[in-house]
């Protein structure tokens, strides 16, 4: 199939130099790669920028209200685990009046495909701070800078339980088809944080690794099955310092034969959790800001694993009950009950 | 003593199994050929401390011939405990220092017969029912002409069970067998049918069966053998019953068959998604339990997640519903109102409680009307119905699946405690015979043009489904062209897609059966009610000798409405709320002088209530 043929006849209207414009073509791109014909698939969106993304996809899509998105996409999944199902949601919607539903849908493991668009910020609604808003983050409605901490959402996804956590950025389309096209694969909920610029309203907020120049030094693209190499010259690698009562990431030259490779199958949640959280300091705390991480931000997927899905296990009760059922119609249903002539 | 209608109170601790006693009692005096109506009155509280004025619950019924409602005042009271007695004798005064017997408060009247327990009125039994005296009776000004018949329950039902091998914790608990025999002898039930109901009642605990048979058995005997001072009771079978095959039914189930039935005669699958509320909870309950029947029901984090799960099945294709009480509409409001925008059937079930806030969450109450008629944000339309009797629940949440299936809207189906707890005779139906369900489709001719704007020329919303090839469309919840279904903020396209979805839940009156007057028509007076009253505004008009309009369709309205209510000179909006039915006809109907009588207590009408105030207007 063509990225052409998830196009919609809608006009595109995120702001020039959004991120968002690059997802969208991105999802486009991974769903013809994907080939699940458009008329089965469905976008279910809540409110917010991001959330007008199912108006640019030529699929069935919903753009519904503020925070809803993943109950009424784990509505349409449960009740036709047929359609491949996508969740558009942004870190106000998913984080925040949407936070419940989101921690619910990732425990249930419903089969979703969650994309969380992270700019930090909300634009809609033109510039409040956000549950990703680092500590101190000056915006319209904290004009004294925020003294809440916020979320970091892979932190949340394995908090409650999550199968799936990738993370990309706007600007590197390869690695984001990739993590698309890897949680469409995997069978239950899978959220791909997108960092997306806000050109309006929190512009630059993912320079850090957005800069081109820099990319290569401060992030790590990870793989299952591969070793955990970056760096322009590919010559650093991670491993796990065991000095310390806890075991922690550290960097080594790529050659250290302590230089780990990357399995994303691992059950046990524990090193995905601190790959994931690598650097994510100097995003918490606007008194950060200049912290020079030594350990890379982790892109791509960093857990995939199985688990059986919530979609599924309903519909199979539903089968296997009905299948030793004596009463199948509502007649017979009426004959279980106790009766009497009158 | 021969009697049209008897009304019978069952009373005692929350750990008592009144519930149970009470419902055994009704179905078996169901099959014995009277109708019945009963009313479960228990605490908020799961287990209050045992004995405690607090911990009282009661089950009312009302069987006999041409039996309306679950009676106003109990002929027969059985008081487990003495907590139990006070709170019946008493009434809503019984935490009043020094209240007395009076009978306008009184669950039972002057003449009623009281079996109590005596051996629940020990002196700490007295003190944990805070009583003064060591002589309830006389404490409570019970007056002479009330017989009391003192039974030594729990030591009779220790001597039948003694050689059992029960443990004394377990022979407590079949105290209610004891009494449910001596009931049974009281109303010359024959033992054998009772048995034999008891056996099926236990079918699935047969290690139960034999103890609670013999108590039973020993009860009844109790009652026969000790010549005690009372006559017992006949109750007439019920006249003007329809033949056929009944059951009793409670409103909750009634209402979770009737979302099975629409679902099966349309072949759609029923989606259920819900969130545990008292008084609907029995809703998801019966439908989780029906896997059987194919019902898929997601239990979801919250009020929010129950209604949209339930909205995106809609949109997916299958019969969706949400089951709530009044809190939980309110948290729904907003995705209810999406389902308005994008024009999707879903079916809310909202069973009344008593409110605002927490509330009174066991009591019956009718205060949503307003909130499920305007509760939501921008002008948005629903269509509102409401079922009047437990066992037409059926009825009614079947004709709320076809309305929201045929019409592409939410519909809210009103309920409440008193309907959705209660039980009635239901006359069972069969499939075949139901309404046809048509639910809204798309033209062919669509495949390839379609958008979610389209509509049929009764201005009701296409409905293509994802899995259709060439339908592909985008819903949503802002504001739509009329034309294209994108977004759209113009001025003119705004107003015109308020008035076409106005305009598609108006045209459902012509789909819904005009308004009939009940009782004597020719009278000057209409008694005006909607929902769980009418039996009580039934039985009231036929005391009074006059008219009564009552009301199923709330939103729309029966075409005829205005012209019903204009013909009388007295016309009485009777309602458990503080006016709100009233409100809305006011806003409808002009030219009609409008009186009220509202309680709100948390309870159902009394029926001789309602006939003093109305004579007295």
């Amino acid at each position: 199939m063509e990225a052409a043929q998830f196009k919609s006849d809608q006009y595109v209207r995120f702001c020039p130099g959004c991120g968002d414009h690059a997802i969208c073509a991105a999802l486009q791109k991974a769903m013809a790669e994907i080939g699940v014909e458009t008329y089965n698939t469905v976008v279910i969106s809540g409110i917010g920028c991001s959330s007008r993304m199912p108006h640019y996809l030529n699929t069935y899509g919903f753009n519904t209200i503020h925070g809803r998105g993943g109950a009424i996409a784990t509505g349409v999944k449960t009740a036709h685990p047929e359609l491949t199902v996508w969740q558009m949601s942004g870190d106000g919607d998913c984080l925040a009046i949407g936070g419940n539903h989101f921690i619910h849908e990732i425990r249930r493991n419903v089969d979703l495909n969650i994309c969380l668009f992270n700019n930090r910020i909300y634009g809609l609604t033109k510039g409040q701070y956000s549950p990703t808003s680092p500590k101190g983050f000056v915006s319209k409605s904290s004009p004294f800078g925020t003294v809440e901490r916020p979320f970091i959402p892979a932190e949340l996804v394995m908090g409650a339980r999550g199968t799936f956590f990738a993370r990309t950025l706007d600007v590197d389309m390869p690695n984001t088809v990739d993590c698309l096209k890897k949680a469409q694969q995997h069978k239950g909920a899978s959220v791909v944080e997108c960092l997306v610029n806000c050109v309006i309203f929190n512009n630059g907020t993912h320079n850090w690794i957005a800069d081109r120049e820099t990319r290569a030094e401060r992030s790590i693209v990870l793989r299952h099955g591969e070793k955990m190499i970056f760096g322009a010259n590919k010559d650093k690698g991670l491993a796990l310092d065991y000095s310390e009562l806890m075991p922690r990431l550290t960097v080594v030259a790529a050659d250290d034969p302590r230089v780990l490779t990357h399995d994303a199958h691992l059950q046990d949640p524990a090193l995905h959790r601190m790959l994931a959280l690598m650097g994510q300091e100097k995003f918490t705390d606007v008194q950060n800001a200049d912290m020079q991480p030594e350990l890379p931000i982790a892109l791509g997927v960093i857990r995939d694993v199985e688990a059986e899905t919530y979609d599924e296990a309903v519909n199979r009760q539903i089968a296997d009950i009905r299948s030793k059922s004596m009463a199948q119609t509502f007649d017979q249903l009426l004959g279980t009950l106790e009766q009497w002539e009158m | 003593m021969q009697k049209q209608t008897v009304v019978v109170r069952f009373c005692g601790d929350s750990g008592d199994g009144m519930q149970l006693t009470g419902n055994m009692f009704s179905s078996l005096s169901a099959i014995l050929g009277n109708e019945i109506s009963t009313l479960p009155d228990f605490p908020a509280e799961i287990r209050a401390p045992q004995g405690t004025l607090g911990g009282v619950s009661g089950f009312q019924v009302c069987l006999g011939n041409g039996v309306y409602t679950p009676g106003d005042k109990a002929d027969v009271i059985v008081a487990m405990n003495a907590a139990a007695l006070k709170v019946c004798t008493l009434g809503s005064k019984f935490n009043v220092a020094g209240a007395r017997y009076d009978e306008t408060e009184s669950m039972f009247t002057k003449n009623a017969v009281v079996i109590v327990d005596t051996d629940s009125f020990t002196d700490k039994d007295l003190e944990k029912a805070l009583y003064k005296t060591d002589n309830p009776f006389t404490e409570l000004g019970i007056p002479e002409t009330v017989q009391i018949v003192p039974v030594p329950l729990t030591q009779l039902t220790k001597e039948s069970l003694k050689d059992s091998g029960m443990d004394n914790k377990a022979v407590l608990k079949s105290r209610n067998m004891f009494a449910l025999g001596v009931v049974c002898w009281l109303f010359s039930r024959p033992i054998d049918k009772a048995i034999h109901f008891l056996e099926g009642k236990f079918a699935k605990k047969p290690a139960l069966i034999a103890p609670n048979v013999k108590v039973l058995t020993d009860g009844y005997n109790y009652g026969n053998n000790t010549a005690m001072n009372i006559n017992t009771i006949t109750v007439e079978k019920a006249e003007d019953l329809a033949h056929g095959t009944y059951t009793s039914i409670a409103g909750n189930k009634a209402t979770a068959w009737g979302l099975i039935a629409a679902a099966h005669k349309c072949g759609k699958k029923l989606f259920l998604g819900s969130y545990p509320i008292t008084p609907a909870t029995d809703i998801m309950h019966e439908l989780a339990a029906r896997k059987d029947m194919g019902v898929m029901v997601v239990q979801a984090e919250d009020e929010i997640a129950g209604v949209c799960t339930a909205i995106g099945a809609s949109f997916a294709g299958d019969l969706a519903c949400t089951s709530t009480s009044g809190p939980g509409l309110s948290l729904k409001s907003e995705a209810v109102g999406l389902a308005v925008m994008a024009e999707l059937p879903l079916v809310v079930i909202d069973v009344q409680r008593g409110g605002p806030s927490t509330g009174l969450p066991t009591k019956t109450e009718q205060t949503d009307l307003m909130q499920a008629v305007y509760g939501r944000n921008g002008e948005c339309p629903a269509v509102v119905i409401a079922a009047s009797t437990s066992a037409n629940c059926f009825q009614y949440a079947y004709e709320a699946c076809k309305i929201a299936l045929e019409n592409m809207t939410p519909v809210i189906l009103m309920t409440d405690t008193y309907l959705a707890n209660g039980t009635g005779l239901w006359k069972l139906p069969k499939l075949a015979e139901l309404p046809e369900i048509k639910p809204q489709g798309v033209p062919a001719e669509l495949k390839g043009h379609y958008n979610a704007a389209l509509r049929d020329e009764n201005s009701i919303r296409y409905w293509a489904v994802p899995g259709m090839e060439g339908y592909e469309h985008r819903n949503i919840g802002l504001e739509r062209d009329s034309k294209t279904g994108a977004i759209s903020t113009n001025p003119e396209n705004h107003e015109r897609m308020v008035k076409a979805r106005q305009a598609k839940v108006d045209q459902v009156a012509n789909k819904i059966p005009e308004l009939k007057v009940q009782g004597n028509a020719a009278s000057d007076t209409l008694l005006v009610g909607w929902g769980s009253t009418e039996g009580h505004l039934h039985a009231a008009a036929n005391e009074l000798n006059c008219a009564l309009a009552h009301f199923n369709y709330i939103n729309p309205l029966p075409k005829n409405t205005a012209e019903v209510l204009r013909r009388y000179k007295k016309v009485v909006v009777c309602e458990l709320n503080n006016g709100q039915f009233a409100t809305l006809l006011r806003s409808k109907v002009q030219g009609v002088d409008f009186k009220q009588y509202n309680e709100i207590m948390g309870q159902p009408f009394a029926v001789e209530r309602i006939v003093e105030h109305v004579k007295a207007l």
